[in-house]
């Protein structure tokens, strides 16, 4: 087997065994889809009619933002519980693919929260076009990127609750104005172009850098 | 700083004044020690003598804040049993050691988790969440994983933690099998269990 291929592998079965772990905790996802609708609802409630798609889609990201930040708080709780990420670092594959089976995960709750929030969104405040789409799910593999790092970097220290928002919000901003920017204005690609070069910068970082974030 | 290199030296594990400190707690002062292939290295002391951290410093979770510690071998060489059982609790015994087999590259990693789990008395519960096994279990299951891709260096921090008789059995008569034949650290609070096994001793106070 090539090491690309015994890498990828270890990146699969890593991802399986956080779905398979949500499957049976169910401690992610249904929180998310909760906060990501009822957020939404209340937006929907909270706004004067005639609201314009411009500043919906405001919330549209704040939304996404803080559901992703809820299922990054407990992204690494499984390997925090038995000492597991002990076991995953022992062991002789590429450290990096820890990271990256994490990354994909994250990225199926977010996607699972993002199917429910989109045809919500287009309910209740203005239709999304396949532009908006493409823009959110590039700054969906953008937080998921950045997210499970940081989300690593929190895990091993006390004050995680605290730590991971201070952390990731900042490093989120470009990802909300490029989001924003692709479902209003009339230069979406060129949101989205920012957005692929993000994800693509902070993919290469995260990829470097996450051995030296897990060990002392 | 610990070394993790390839060779053939005679120790495989290498201390020389080795210092960790956490914070302005100092853990560790000055330990020196040395491990030869084969060798059976009991680490005694009492609580907070710094066993767990010597012990985790060999594994390559932390590193030591002054001193030299070298380790030769691969990390895939190392099998590290701590106070933790380094699984997943909502698991079962078997997608444990799938798991763990997969990335720790153990070719028949089927087999040999079978062969484990029924040594140790957990084949029954195979399929069992680990989240229901009782403490014991759990500490049957870790030692399951430390030994899974059979490491050239086994590091088990406390592993008669948690065991009843039967367990302790099965643990003495694993590390009669391996003494010798793997180097192994061993840290206890009842080194009379593993005397006749011990080949080196180390006195943290």
């Amino acid at each position: 087997m090539s090491s690309l291929t015994l890498y990828a592998s270890d990146v699969v079965a890593l991802a399986r065994k956080d779905l398979r772990l949500e499957l049976r905790a169910r401690d992610t996802l249904p929180a998310m889809l909760l906060f990501v609708l009822s957020t939404l609802v209340v937006f929907h409630f909270a706004l004067p009619t005639g609201t314009s798609a411009d500043a919906a889609y405001g919330l549209l990201w704040i939304a996404i933002v803080f559901t992703a930040l809820l299922g990054l708080a407990r992204a690494w709780a499984p390997e925090r519980e038995g000492g597991a990420l002990d076991g995953l670092v022992l062991a002789p594959c590429d450290r990096s693919a820890i990271w990256l089976g994490k990354t994909l995960a994250v990225l199926v709750f977010l996607t699972a929260a993002e199917l429910v929030a989109l045809p919500a969104f287009a309910l209740f405040f203005a239709p999304v076009d396949l532009v908006a789409v493409a823009g959110v799910v590039l700054a969906s593999v953008g937080i998921c990127t950045v997210g499970s790092l940081l989300a690593a970097m929190a895990a091993a220290s006390r004050g995680r609750e605290v730590i991971l928002p201070l952390l990731f919000l900042p490093l989120a901003i470009p990802l909300i104005v490029g989001g924003v920017g692709a479902g209003i204005s009339p230069q979406g690609a060129s949101y989205l172009s920012f957005l692929a070069l993000y994800d693509l910068v902070f993919a290469i970082l995260a990829w470097a850098t996450f051995e030296y974030v897990i060990t002392e | 700083m610990t070394v993790l290199a390839s060779g053939d030296e005679r120790s495989v594990v290498h201390g020389d004044c080795i210092e960790k400190r956490y914070g302005r707690k100092r853990v560790l002062r000055g330990v020196s020690f040395a491990v030869p292939r084969g060798g059976f290295l009991v680490v005694t002391g009492s609580n907070g003598a710094g066993k767990t951290t010597l012990l985790r410093l060999v594994a390559g979770l932390a590193a030591p804040t002054r001193g030299v510690l070298e380790v030769n071998g691969e990390r895939g060489d190392l099998g590290f049993l701590g106070h933790e059982p380094l699984v997943y609790r909502e698991l079962t015994a078997l997608e444990n050691l799938e798991l763990f087999g997969r990335l720790y590259r153990v070719a028949d990693r089927r087999e040999r988790s079978g062969m484990l789990l029924e040594r140790f008395g957990l084949w029954d519960a195979r399929s069992d969440r680990v989240s229901t096994y009782s403490r014991g279990m759990v500490q049957r299951l870790a030692l399951c994983r430390a030994l899974l891709h059979e490491p050239a260096l086994l590091v088990l921090d406390e592993p008669f933690t948690a065991l009843d008789d039967d367990g302790a059995g099965i643990l003495d008569t694993e590390l009669a099998a391996l003494a010798g034949d793997r180097t192994v650290m061993l840290s206890t609070h009842d080194p009379a269990r593993v005397e006749a096994l011990a080949t080196d001793r180390l006195v943290l106070t």
